[in-house]
């Protein structure tokens, strides 16, 4: 099945594409997907260490299955609010 | 009681003025504000995007907690994306409730399960001309 993964902030930029498209199998799970994905744009080999994936804008679980037509994303470290410290 | 995203200035006086209580004596804020250093660099301004429809799935869950766990009588919670200068606030989230003295407990977990959870992601522009999206915060 083919699935359609987002892509945000660094990894955005650094492959130049907000969305890729990538032939999976249909029993893949999550954490199955990090691989395959790399293999196939090479740009994000070595850059999907911290990542976390969201299936239908909820974090997953490596263990949880992808089924078809699901939103999936890649969330790298987020950086929301503000830099301070609050004391 | 206004929880999403905006692209322009934070109204931090009407979202005040719209979250507090005429029965409730605490309204607690927090404003974040885009600071001009970072790790020892000078930062000329900052940009922030997001997944939206995801971060606003995960602002309401916050705002749910806050008012399931503690006594909450409203909650606003705004985060501004797009390009911020120096000295502009970022975020703001603001509490009412009875008293104060869960009111800050109640903020800090927003404030720490914000950072934590939030698809929003930041770019700062450094002085001497480099760009970086930082991972984490």
């Amino acid at each position: 099945m083919q699935v359609e993964i987002l892509l945000f902030a660094s990894l955005r930029e650094r492959v130049g594409r907000a969305e890729v498209s990538l032939e999976v199998p249909e029993s893949l799970t999550v954490g199955e997907l990090l691989s395959p994905l790399a293999r196939e744009i090479p740009s994000l080999e070595g850059r999907l260490g911290q990542v976390r994936v969201a299936v239908d804008r909820e974090f997953s679980d490596p263990a949880d299955r992808v089924p078809a037509g699901v939103e999936i994303a890649l969330i790298p470290p987020v950086s929301g609010g503000w830099q301070g410290r609050v004391r | 009681m206004t929880i999403g995203l905006v692209g322009e200035p934070i109204e931090v006086e009407s979202i005040l003025q719209e979250t507090s209580a005429a029965d409730c004596g605490a309204l607690i804020s927090f404003i974040g504000t885009v600071r001009n250093h970072h790790h020892g660099r000078r930062v000329l301004r900052l940009e922030y995007t997001a997944y939206e429809p995801m971060a606003e799935r995960e602002m309401q869950s916050i705002a749910n907690t806050l008012r399931d766990r503690w006594p909450v009588r409203a909650v606003s919670m705004v985060h501004r994306l797009g390009v911020l200068e120096i000295g502009e606030a970022s975020i703001l989230i603001a509490l009412s409730l009875a008293h104060r003295k869960e009111g800050f407990e109640a903020l800090r977990y927003a404030i720490d399960r914000f950072k934590a959870r939030v698809p929003i992601w930041k770019k700062e522009v450094y002085r001497d001309g480099a760009s970086e999206w930082v991972e984490g915060s």
